[in-house]
């Protein structure tokens, strides 16, 4: 085989349909996920190392409800995004007054036991095994949407009416949390990240807002959750790996710390950059070409974080601006 | 009292509950669990005391300091693989993880620090770091779990209670290297600038401490005892994969921050404690939950006593 063949096949996926869409699903998923870091990290200045875990309690406490408890589909979506954002009170309460440093590790200390639990509490959340069952109400949804959609002349395809909500729920997302941060309340936080002292000087509970904020990241990791619990139909501890807290800061920094539509642009580049590496022809197996994914995934999040810390279209300020003098 | 002597505190608290362990659970149970809980404990000791030497000397948290260990586990492998004896493997490995870790400061860290990058900065670093260590060790070597070579069916009996007979050679291995390391640190002159710079670095730089070398001493130090402490963790385990590191650094980090971030000795002391804390834990719940018990002693520290049970210096905000 020459090396024409091998470009010829590993570039025929970019007129597939299935792969865009598939790229549309996981980004608009890691960019709901993303949201939430943009929020601590950009915004408010807190270093939030335990985002996979908050998505495992929330898209876990769901599948749960409508599996084991029979509790039905919309109540249950609710209820893990609660579970999501009190989780993220119960890990702030203690760890939030700490210096950044520490909070990190309790972050990550978190999201690694909810993996723990989640493999080991096997009456519960099917171990290893995986959790599933609780697609049948997305699936009727799925059907109408297909309806929905041959009105208007698209013929249905397979993850097309989750690419739609998918892609929906990122834009209102990302718009609504953009328009938050510009509230009074968001500048408050902005306040917090750039002068924490400052912001108590002016009376500002300035732990509260931090709180707050880890809570409505930790919220919008659940919803993260959903997503992707819906897209693979199986909840596996295997797919909460804190490598995807380092997916979700690689999207950050790529599209800049503090920048919203940065998240949008971010996190499509990253999917689609990943998803296209899943046409390499590699003469590997499946195992090793996994960890060579993740290998370039940290690799990539050193290369950006010492080289172009201001992201695509960050200020470079942002970060620099943080360093201990 | 809890302030003024911490250390007689703990001991008493263990020793209590030891008792309540003993008296309700059965003396038998409590010996067993007890030598697991040591055997265990010198390897979280051993690299909760590089981690917090870091910590100390750099202010950097090494999320990649789990690797280190894998990465020593897998140097003895390479060790195996080339058909040196065990001893000389064991050798082979905490030489090549110290290597490694001098090199990791000379391309990496110390250019970086240069740059003047923020706290965010190192943290993500480290954590890319570790992403890549664990997943270039799996590229190289495969994810499956590979023979260690260590003869881990032959044990002892001490009346009713059995230790393996790897499991007792690495722990009497972790101890005195535990107990070298306290003394190092405490009598000579390289343990005496270290400490200083984990102090305040620039006050040691003032009193001409050659702060570059003590940092890649550190360095060797940090990444050779984490390679030792993956040895001795794989040895009496019989395998390892290059998910192991992983799965002992959030033990690791529990040691470090129950000694107080920082502190070499509260990390030896925190290593064994909560390598006794989860083995006894074993008794009363899910066995599988250890290492949620670790994480529930990091957050009872940090709530009550967040500069650790040993520590002085600083933990809450910036």
């Amino acid at each position: 085989m020459s090396a024409n063949d091998v470009l010829a096949v590993s570039f025929s996926f970019l007129t597939n349909v299935d792969f865009w869409i598939n790229v549309g699903v996981l980004a608009t998923t890691y960019g709901v996920f993303a949201l939430g870091i943009q929020l601590n990290v950009g915004t408010t200045g807190i270093f939030n190392f335990g985002q996979a875990g908050f998505m495992a309690a929330g898209s876990y406490a769901m599948g749960i409800m409508v599996v084991r408890w029979d509790v039905p589909f919309w109540v249950a979506l609710l209820g893990g995004i609660a579970v999501a954002a009190v989780a993220g009170i119960l890990v702030g309460l203690p760890s939030l007054r700490l210096r950044a440093d520490y909070f990190a590790i309790s972050t990550l200390a978190f999201s690694e036991i909810v993996r723990y639990v989640a493999d080991n509490w096997d009456g519960l959340t099917g171990g290893n095994l995986g959790l599933f069952g609780y697609t049948d109400s997305w699936n009727a949804i799925s059907v109408r949407i297909d309806g929905w959609l041959e009105h208007l002349g698209i013929a249905p395809h397979f993850l097309l009416p989750l690419l739609v909500v998918n892609l929906a729920l990122f834009l209102v997302l990302a718009a609504f949390v953009a328009l938050l941060v510009r509230s009074p309340w968001g500048r408050v936080l902005n306040a917090i990240r750039e002068d924490e002292d400052a912001a108590r000087a002016l009376g500002k509970n300035t732990f509260l807002y931090k709180l707050q904020s880890l809570s409505l990241s930790a919220a919008l990791a659940a919803l993260a959750g959903y997503m992707l619990a819906i897209n693979i139909s199986i909840l596996s501890p295997a797919n909460f790996d804190p490598v995807l807290t380092a997916y979700g800061y690689v999207i950050v920094i790529l599209g800049g710390l503090g920048s919203y539509f940065g998240v949008v642009l971010g996190s499509f580049f990253l999917i689609f950059l990943l998803e296209s590496t899943r046409y390499l022809e590699l003469p590997l197996s499946d195992a090793r070409v996994a960890a060579l994914r993740f290998m370039i995934v940290g690799l990539v999040l050193m290369a950006l974080v010492v080289f172009r810390p201001q992201g695509i279209f960050g200020k470079r300020e942002e970060l620099i601006l943080r360093s201990r003098g | 009292m809890l302030r003024r002597r911490p250390g007689l505190v703990l001991v008493a608290l263990l020793v209590a509950t030891g008792l309540v362990l003993g008296l309700t659970q059965g003396w038998r149970e409590i010996g067993q669990v007890t030598i697991n809980g040591i055997v265990a404990g010198n390897y979280f000791a051993l690299g909760a005391v590089g981690l917090t030497l870091i910590f100390g000397v750099l202010r950097l948290v090494n999320f990649a300091h789990g690797e280190f260990l894998t990465f020593g586990a897998y140097a003895l492998l390479v060790g195996n693989a080339l058909g040196l004896p065990l001893v000389l493997s064991v050798v082979c490995g905490v030489v090549a993880t110290a290597v490694m870790g001098v090199g990791l400061e000379v391309v990496l860290w110390r250019p970086v620090r240069r740059r003047r990058v923020g706290e965010l900065q190192l943290l993500l670093l480290a954590l890319g770091l570790a992403f890549f260590m664990r997943n270039a060790i799996a590229f190289a070597a495969g994810p499956e779990d590979r023979a260690t070579g260590a003869n881990v069916t032959a044990g002892l009996h001490l009346g009713e209670l059995r230790v393996g007979r790897t499991e007792l050679i690495v722990t009497i291995v972790g101890l005195v290297t535990i107990a070298l390391v306290a003394l190092t640190l405490r009598y000579s002159s390289l343990g005496r600038q270290t400490r200083a710079l984990a102090d305040s670095i620039q006050l040691a730089e003032t009193t001409g401490i050659d702060t570059d070398r003590i940092v890649l001493i550190t360095w060797a130090a940090s990444a050779g005892l984490a390679g030792l402490a993956g040895i001795l963790y794989a040895l009496p385990a019989g395998v390892a994969n290059p998910g192991i590191g992983f799965s002992l650094i959030l033990s690791i980090f529990a040691a470090v921050v129950v000694g107080g971030i920082g502190n070499a000795y509260g990390a030896l002391a925190g290593g064994i404690l909560i390598g006794l804390v989860q083995e006894w834990a074993t008794l009363v719940i899910d066995p599988a939950m250890k290492v949620a018990v670790g994480f529930a002693v990091l957050i009872v520290v940090l709530l009550i006593r967040p500069a650790g049970l040993f520590g002085r210096g600083r933990s809450v905000d910036r």
